[in-house]
């Protein structure tokens, strides 16, 4: 076998060079492909950051819906769903359900009548293990149509440009749609008298393999009671939570979970946009929620209600945002467990 | 744990350039998926986690295969750092490839997230749920990735330099083919 010994005197500059261009070309794609060159690019880091209000993220909370509460129940499935998707959580049987009410605010601490959108977190899961997660939302639409748009809004409602937000909405007239349900949609008293909706569409798979592209709801077995928000003010910055307390306490609460089936056309990718009301509907089963908890030593606390946690016979579908979320979530999730100690493991969180 | 064999057994090669895509793959998958909101980071996230339980399987066949077949000897003029050099690197690039998928397992398991591989097919939780299990873990997963590549960018130089300057077998010997005639031993 040949051999060159080794001297610093006859080695083959060409080749060393040729060692470093090999090297260097894999350092720089994998800078390209971690977005180190592309200072742009919309990352999960930047996503989650424009969501902080104006003094930091609250440590140790959900960078976003971070005021909740946390529940146990069962999903009751009445076998209804099973036309549309071969998920277990659909045959009919009861399934354990751990969940979260929450306010739409990165503010763990904001008064309940200020925050305009009540949100739900649950997590179901069945005896094969298969989780269905959801995170939903009391909005009937989502503000905008796009990923980049959310972003987009979080950075001109923070700006200090005082045309920001003007510049945003000509820009941008699908977000009066949801301005319009904001100032006129009833209040209500109750984490218990609203309904969620899934808003961004979802892929059932039947048995026979044929998918279904839907979106799903939580319709409230409460009646609900419109209340003024002048009224609900002058209620403890807590209400909601206190009021869900008492009322589980006393009764189980119960929602319907209707899905509903998309009509070729309909806007799927595009959770600002409704579907037409005579979509065909399903009621799969009951959400009964049986006891509240707190969230600092509570049950949800440690949970990522990320929205592509779905069971073999859901999927995701051409909707861009659950990607997104489960990006952004899993980066509030990896934060906020990391700050275990800003937020400690007792009943009132660290809460004088 | 040397042979007098010149080059790796066929099985041995075969793994080794196989796994060196696999991991390379991962890698780059990884800091891409992290780094975009768009559908890709589901895509990526789907083939990283059973990619990277099948580099555990991988990595699991070929340590048993080195036990039996072991490794050929490195040439006796190699001078002794760079020997204690090539040595190591092979116990870390061993102890990455068991490490990092049993790490990311663990971290999901410790955020109660369920581990999909496929489908209906899920692995086993194999930690309690535990926020600073996770961020350990989470940590781990981060520092280690870095720390892989870095290694791997040492290991293709180092592997160059064989070839390109020393020219003394080291290469042959992992080679998937040989370019030049050679005895197979
Ligand atoms: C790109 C758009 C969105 C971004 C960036 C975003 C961001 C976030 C973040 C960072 C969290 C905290 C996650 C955690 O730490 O566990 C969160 C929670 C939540 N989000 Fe979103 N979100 C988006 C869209 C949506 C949509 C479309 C809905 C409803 C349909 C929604 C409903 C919720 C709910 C209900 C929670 C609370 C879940 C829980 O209790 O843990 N979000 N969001
Ligand atoms: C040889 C095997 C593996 C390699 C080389 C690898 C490499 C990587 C890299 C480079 C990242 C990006 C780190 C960052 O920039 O934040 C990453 C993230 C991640 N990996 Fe792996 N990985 C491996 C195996 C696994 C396995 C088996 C799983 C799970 C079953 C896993 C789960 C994850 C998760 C969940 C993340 C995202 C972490 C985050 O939330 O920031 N990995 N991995």
């Amino acid at each position: 076998m040949p051999q060159s010994p080794l001297s610093p005197g006859n080695l083959p500059l060409t080749r060393l060079s040729v060692i470093a261009a090999v090297v260097g070309v894999v350092v720089i794609s994998f800078a390209y492909t971690a977005g180190w060159l592309t200072p742009k690019r919309l990352t999960p880091k930047k996503l989650v950051a424009s969501l902080a209000p104006p003094g930091g993220p609250a440590l140790g909370h959900r960078r976003n819906h971070a005021k909740g509460i946390c529940f146990t129940g069962t999903f009751e499935a009445n076998g209804n769903g099973s036309e549309l998707s071969r998920a277990q959580v659909f045959v009919a049987g009861q399934y354990p359900v751990v969940g979260r009410f929450n306010l739409a605010t990165p503010n763990p601490n904001a008064a309940d009548a200020m925050v305009r959108v009540r949100g739900i977190g649950i997590r179901i899961t069945p005896p094969n293990g298969q989780e269905w997660r959801s995170a939903m939302i009391d909005a009937p639409i989502f503000p905008v149509s796009t990923v980049q748009d959310f972003y987009d809004l979080q950075m001109a409602s923070s700006s200090k440009e005082p045309d920001a937000m003007k510049n945003f909405i000509a820009a941008h007239p699908e977000f009066t749609t949801f301005l319009g349900w904001a100032k006129s949609a009833p209040w209500t008293g109750s984490y218990a008298e609203e309904r969620y909706n899934s808003l961004n569409s979802f892929v059932f798979i039947d048995n026979s393999g044929a998918k279904h592209t839907v979106r799903w709801s939580l319709v409230p077995a409460a009646q609900p009671v419109s209340i003024l928000p002048d009224e609900l003010a002058k209620r403890g910055p807590d209400f909601l939570d206190q009021e869900i307390t008492q009322r589980v306490a006393s009764s189980p609460q119960r929602w319907s979970v209707v899905v509903t089936l998309s009509n070729p056309g309909d806007p799927t990718a595009d959770p600002n946009k409704a579907w037409p009301v005579d979509r065909r509907t399903v009621d799969v089963g009951t959400l009964t929620v049986q006891q509240i908890e707190p969230e600092a030593d509570g049950p949800c606390r440690d949970i990522n209600y990320d929205p592509t946690v779905l069971p073999a016979g859901i999927t995701t579908s051409d909707d861009p945002f659950p990607s997104a979320r489960s990006a952004a979530y899993s980066r509030s999730y990896n934060s906020r467990t990391a700050e275990e100690k800003y937020y400690p493991r007792n009943a009132t969180g660290g809460k004088q | 744990m040397t042979t007098s064999r010149k080059r790796f057994t066929a099985p041995q090669r075969l793994l080794h350039w196989l796994m060196a895509i696999c991991i390379l793959s991962m890698l780059f998958i990884g800091v891409g998926m992290v780094s975009t909101v768009t559908s890709k980071y589901l895509t990526l996230v789907q083939i990283h986690k059973p990619l990277g339980i099948a580099i555990l399987v991988l990595a699991l066949i070929r340590l048993s295969l080195r036990f039996v077949f072991h490794a050929p000897v490195l040439p006796a003029d190699m001078p002794r750092p760079m020997r204690l050099a090539a040595e190591l690197s092979q116990y870390v690039l061993y102890a990455l490839m068991i490490g990092m998928p049993l790490i990311g397992w663990g971290m999901l398991s410790a955020a109660s997230y369920p581990v999909v591989l496929f489908g209906s097919v899920h692995l086993p939780s194999i930690l309690p749920v535990s926020p600073s299990l996770h961020t350990l873990l989470w940590h781990a997963h981060y520092y280690l990735a870095f720390a892989f590549f870095a290694t791997i960018l040492m290991h293709v130089a180092a592997i160059l330099f064989h070839k390109l300057i020393r020219n003394d077998g080291v290469f042959e010997a992992m080679a998937p083919v040989l370019t030049h005639d050679e005895s197979e031993i």
